[in-house]
């Protein structure tokens, strides 16, 4: 078969993924529009945020090892989703309060926060690891209904339809939030110059707790879906959070809406590109896909500023 | 960020007849001049700077706040009613204002996460039933008796400390004095250095093994990435695929059956060496040039995925690296010279003293390069970029030279580090290169004493843990000690004055300490 008959498939199963990037790529993006920095462990707050779904739906699973179904597994996926999201919200509060707020209070050079931030990706992985094991968790497929329709020909099955309906409903939520609320409106002034929004009124402690948490709400619910799909496991956080990032850099970092769109792009050039080469080395595209930003549109294709663009 | 209220701000208009506001502090100890450039708003102090002017003419370094103060992490608004400094007769319930309570909560809290640490391992079908044991476990009490202590020392601190200034402040000499002097006194190098001389003779085979691969490559590691991370001010997270490449150059070069891949001809590993070291040059030169034009964070994320990808293709292309196997029988080091013929065999202690030397040739070589001239500029770049380029140091081609030179360190210890053993992928783990990091942040960037004391003590409490943990746990311990250090002592153990002097400058407003650009918004108003 080749590849234009894979067309389609591929299509749809680099949007369902990409989708996700986006989800995880919004994080580092509103944290790098308000504070500039990138949170190196924002991927650990995704590995939290998934582990907590994970468990919260397994818990609720009927214990005979019987598999749900229908509106069963609609309530699932939802607990699920919000299991996720408040551990990655709680997850992502503890980071600031632990490892930026007390370098903040100093105005501790840029160095500091990046080097605090490994040291506590790598403290929340491994516990993780230790705490829960190091095998992979997952979930039964809660769907087995299959294809719901096809699409030129290719499947469209009823679990990639739920991930990116999500994902795209928490994206356009996101942006409503920060388009048109007021909250929203501190994020942004806070992003454009901090020091004119403290002038102005704006919190801006207040603006970048929150900033983090809604980071870590959508990554750990992000992180259920892709739970949910492939598996969860402690060290389930770098690949997806250097490909998430990358999603960032390539939509414009500090860019809302380029985030989104750097996320379905990066999905669909992943499943293409693992199609045509290799899929082992799906990881390498992504990268490269980064490099290449760099080298020839740092700042990406919608631009940076968050201030702006949003 | 403009600082009208660095804590420890000497107050001249009022010197000593009104309470002082101020707490801890030696009041009076700067001169007018320092106040003034204190309060000078960043946009005047920051870029029109000289870098590197002198440090006695320069403002003092704000005192750090109190050990209360800066304490707890999760800390509110300074304390407020707390004054050791200050003129308020002391009383009892001043140890317990809201700010210390949650002082009292953020150490139990930790306590209490210790705790779940140093506890017994988990599993994914009952994720809560390992952090619920290790809290309800009867060993949570000496935990908890530890983290009071902890906070009855840091009170006692706070007041202690404000009485002893108190005392000492007139006697204290001018904050400039103390960069006076420079590098570490001749006797204490030579203690040390005799120190390590004979401490293999009196360990175990297994601790002198540990003193080579640990201790010694990482010593050498670490010295190559203090010049990235310390004299640079840049981030480099896939540090060890330059060892990677060093390793896999070696094997590649020296025998015929360690890789499928390998050379025609087979090398002395000696010769190796110079091979390596242009190889992870270049390597870092193709990597850096075109990220490091961008902001220095890009830089740290684009090496943390080279890192990643060296490691996947070493572990995946059996075809070329042995795959996951590993690479076997690779020589050792070996010499036959006019006469002379010595191999290094499976004797640690050769390689120890070998690896000692080059330890300290490096240190004594980048503490030249360090007061050189390229050395000075890197300084300019760290505490001031704009106004390095302004003067003419051409920043971006001394960035990329320091990646190089840490790079090709690097390179030079993998091939150090493959002939003296086996070595598969699993050495060159994301986690080693954070390690590294772990090491120079510990030890303290941009001194090279400290960072080859971070690597003795880091490596040690690993060889320690060895039997007592896991080995993948002993992460657990490492992230703990950056993000500690992070929080209270980012200059690191044996830290380098000038490095010092910069964060603490920093702090206040004034320059930089690294290469990254301005500090993030959020900083004290």
């Amino acid at each position: 078969m080749g590849f234009l008959d894979q067309f389609w498939q591929l299509t749809i199963d680099g949007l369902m993924v990409g989708s996700l990037y986006a989800v995880i790529a919004l994080g580092y993006t509103l944290v790098y529009g308000v504070l500039q920095l990138i949170n190196f462990a924002h991927s650990e707050v995704f590995m939290l945020g998934s582990f907590g779904g994970l468990f919260v739906a397994r818990a609720l699973l009927p214990g005979d090892g019987s598999v749900p179904g229908g509106l069963e597994s609609v309530g699932l996926v939802a607990i699920g989703l919000g299991a996720g999201a408040i551990c990655g919200g709680l997850a992502a509060l503890t980071l600031e309060r632990v490892a930026y707020r007390p370098l903040r209070r100093r105005s501790a050079p840029r160095l500091a926060y990046l080097i605090s931030a490994i040291g506590a990706s790598l403290f929340a992985v491994n516990l993780a690891g230790k705490e829960f094991g190091r095998q992979n968790v997952d979930l039964p497929d809660l769907f087995h209904n299959g294809t719901v329709f096809k699409l030129f020909g290719a499947d469209v099955s009823t679990q990639s339809l739920v991930i990116f309906a999500v994902a795209i409903a928490m994206l356009v939520g996101l942006d409503r939030l920060v388009a048109g609320t007021r909250l929203g409106q501190g994020i942004r002034a806070v992003a454009q110059d901090a020091d004119t929004a403290v002038l102005m009124g704006v919190d801006v402690e207040r603006i970048i707790i929150v900033t983090f948490i809604v980071g870590g709400l959508l990554a750990g619910a992000g992180g259920f879906l892709y739970a949910m799909t492939f598996n969860a496991s402690y060290s389930m956080g770098f690949v997806p959070g250097v490909k998430a990032f990358t999603a960032a850099v390539l939509g414009g970092i500090g860019n809302v809406r380029g985030a989104m769109l750097g996320g379905l792009l990066l999905g669909l050039v992943e499943s293409y590109g693992g199609y045509l080469f290799q899929a082992s080395y799906k990881d390498v595209i992504a990268f490269l896909v980064l490099v290449a930003i760099l080298m020839i549109r740092p700042s990406g294709l919608l631009g940076e500023r968050l201030g702006r663009a949003a | 960020m403009s600082a009208p209220n660095v804590p420890g701000q000497p107050s001249p208009a009022n010197p000593g007849d009104q309470p002082d506001p101020v707490r801890g502090v030696p009041a009076g100890a700067a001169p007018d001049a320092d106040t003034m450039a204190l309060r000078r708003p960043p946009a005047q102090s920051g870029a029109a700077r000289p870098a590197g002017a002198n440090p006695t003419d320069g403002p003092a370094p704000p005192p750090r706040s109190p050990a209360g103060d800066s304490a707890a992490v999760g800390r509110g608004a300074p304390a407020g009613g707390v004054a050791p400094g200050g003129r308020s007769p002391w009383h009892p319930a001043m140890l317990f204002t809201p700010a210390r309570l949650r002082q009292l909560g953020a150490l139990v809290l930790v306590g209490l996460l210790a705790a779940v640490v140093t506890g017994p391992t988990g599993n994914s079908d009952e994720p809560l039933q390992a952090a619920w044991d290790s809290i309800a476990d009867p060993r949570i009490v000496l935990f908890l008796i530890l983290a009071v202590a902890l906070w009855v020392v840091l009170v006692l601190w706070a007041e202690l400390r404000g009485v002893l200034t108190r005392l000492t402040a007139p006697v204290r000499a001018p904050v400039g004095a103390a960069y006076g002097r420079r590098g570490a006194p001749i006797v204490l190098n030579v203690v040390l250095l005799a120190i390590a001389i004979i401490a293999p003779q009196v360990v175990s085979t297994a601790a002198q093994q540990s003193m080579v691969t640990d201790i010694g490559i990482y010593a050498l590691l670490a010295l190559g990435l203090n010049v990235v991370v310390g004299y640079a001010g840049l981030l480099d997270l896939g540090y060890i695929a330059f060892f990677a490449i060093g390793a896999y150059t070696t094997a590649y070069f020296t025998s015929q059956s360690a890789m499928p891949w390998h050379a025609p001809f087979t090398l002395n590993p000696f010769f190796v060496f110079p091979i390596a070291l242009v190889l992870a040059a270049l390597a870092g030169v193709i990597l850096g040039a075109p990220t490091l034009r961008l902001r220095g964070d890009y830089l740290a994320i684009v090496t943390l995925g080279f890192g990643e990808i060296i490691h996947l293709v070493a572990n995946n292309a059996d075809g070329i690296t042995n795959g996951a196997r590993g690479a076997f029988g690779v020589p050792h080091l070996s010499v036959h010279l006019l006469g002379l013929d010595y191999t290094w065999g499976i004797d640690p202690k050769p390689y120890y003293y070998l690896l000692l030397a080059i330890v300290v040739l490096v240190m004594i070589a980048f503490g030249r390069l360090e007061r050189s001239r390229i050395g000075r500029a890197w300084a300019a770049i760290r505490e001031d970029e704009v106004a390095a380029e302004a003067t003419g140091v051409a920043t971006l081609r001394l960035k990329l030279l320091a990646f190089a030179i840490g790079a090709s360190v690097s390179g030079f210890a993998g091939v150090m580090f493959a002939s003296k053993q086996f070595f598969n992928p699993q050495s060159f783990s994301l986690q080693a290169s954070f390690f590294v990091v772990a090491v120079v942040i510990f030890g303290g960037m941009g001194s090279r004493l400290g960072v080859v004391v971070g690597a003795v003590v880091l490596q040690g409490l690993a060889f320690y843990l060895r039997d007592k943990v896991e080995p993948a746990d002993r992460y657990i311990y490492f992230g703990a000690v950056i993000v500690i250090m992070m929080i209270f002592r980012p200059q690191g153990l044996v830290p380098s004055r000038r490095r010092r002097r910069e964060i603490e400058l920093s702090e206040a407003g004034i320059g930089s300490a690294d290469s990254l650009g301005s500090a993030p918004a959020g900083g004290r108003p």
